[in-house]
């Protein structure tokens, strides 16, 4: 699968994805190094010629800084569909719920569905540790420094997951409401997942967010009865933002709306299976 | 936002284009920065003098070209700028827009030797 990036027949590697190998594409330039003088030819230009003699010309690139992101982005969409699988891209600030939502979704869905799930974290493992004693596979990325997941980082990360056809997957990103919504992992959905404790102006004060979420869902309402979290007001906010966005409001830890978002969860994969001409 | 791994894609891309247009130093790279493309100029111009460092494009000057952005309002049936992706349309108030401009970030062109 891996035409794009060119790192080796069939895409499989054995490796942990929290390491960062060295393929062509995926060089590290030498910027974060403090001499970073590697790349710099012995007979550089400044020698080449004496000072009003330059040679500049101009070069037009006219490329789109995210095109490299987007093509793996469309390699995993592919990837996807061939196998009728649902991916989505779960978006939230840290401390949203996320990963609750996740084990709570997966207890109820796994005898019935093949369900996997690729976490990423600044750091550590602990996220995958939780899905994995829910009994499905995770695989863990460690984006260090990067504020986001990358579509060719999730690829890697499904050729280690070997998923059955028809399976459901969750990419939880990033804990992080600003980067992760320009990076496209080729998800049939981003879903953008608000607790209540966060405040019901989160959609317009993180527009981009929720302007490329298809479903929001409102999280932690068992603790409604505590807060002056105005519901209606947060999803005037989103819609405001995004009138196509849709709403589910839940709790996961008390199982309240969750009938709704496994419903949701359900029909969009049934979509998958659909074979367009 | 994640202007700093942006200006790793835009260095990737300089170092690709290199081998193909055979340059190599980079003086001046211009981008084309839209109003509604999530990137703020001033990150951008930070991240890209600290990952053009010890690359064939350290001490480049940064042209942004800031692009307006432009939404297409269905009930008016025509183009309107707008300055955020929620804002509604200035003339008759309707949110019903597509955003046809100014969500691009792109490299334009570079000045090279």
């Amino acid at each position: 699968m891996c035409g794009i990036c060119g790192c080796g027949e069939g895409h499989i590697h054995s490796h942990d994805e929290q390491h960062d190998h060295e393929h062509p594409h995926d060089h590290h330039h030498g910027h974060d190094h403090e001499h970073g003088h590697h790349h710099h030819h012995e007979h550089g230009p400044e020698h080449a010629h004496a000072p009003g003699l330059t040679q500049a010309r101009m070069v037009q690139i006219e490329q789109d800084i995210l095109a490299k992101n987007n093509r793996y982005a469309d390699e995993n969409r592919c990837y996807f569909a061939d196998r009728g699988m649902l991916a989505l891209n779960l978006v939230s600030s840290p401390g949203s719920g996320k990963t609750t939502l996740l084990t709570e979704t997966i207890t109820r869905l796994k005898g019935e569905l093949d369900i996997a799930v690729i976490e990423g974290d600044q750091q550590t493992a602990r996220d995958a540790d939780r899905i994995r004693a829910t009994g499905v596979p995770a695989v863990q990325i460690n984006t260090g420094k990067g504020c986001h997941l990358d579509a060719h980082r999730v690829g890697h990360a499904l050729e280690s997951l070997k998923l059955p056809n028809h399976s459901l997957l969750f990419i939880e990103n990033v804990g992080n409401l600003v980067c992760p919504s320009a990076f496209d992992l080729g998800e049939a959905h981003k879903v953008v997942i608000l607790s209540v404790t966060e405040g019901e102006d989160k959609p317009i004060k993180y527009p981009d967010m929720f302007h490329a979420a298809d479903l929001m869902i409102l999280n932690k309402i068992d603790l409604l009865p505590y807060l002056d979290f105005d519901v209606e007001q947060c999803i005037r906010y989103a819609k405001q933002v995004n009138p196509r966005i849709k709403v589910l409001s839940l709790s996961a830890k008390t199982g309240e709306g969750m009938e709704s978002w496994l419903k949701w969860l359900k029909a969009e994969l049934e979509l998958q299976r659909i074979e367009y001409a | 936002m994640h202007e700093m791994s942006l200006c790793e894609s835009v260095l990737q891309i300089i170092e690709h284009q290199a081998q193909t247009q055979h340059y190599r130093k980079v003086t001046a790279v211009w981008l084309e920065i839209g109003a509604l493309s999530g990137v703020e100029p001033e990150a951008m111009r930070f991240s890209f003098e600290v990952v053009m460092q010890g690359s064939l494009a350290e001490a480049a000057r940064l042209e942004i070209i800031e692009l307006p952005g432009i939404a297409w309002c269905m009930p008016c049936g025509r183009e309107v700028p707008v300055q955020q992706i929620y804002d509604a349309c200035p003339h008759c108030g309707s949110r019903q827009l597509q955003i046809v401009g100014g969500d691009q970030m792109r490299i334009k062109e570079l000045e090279v030797e």
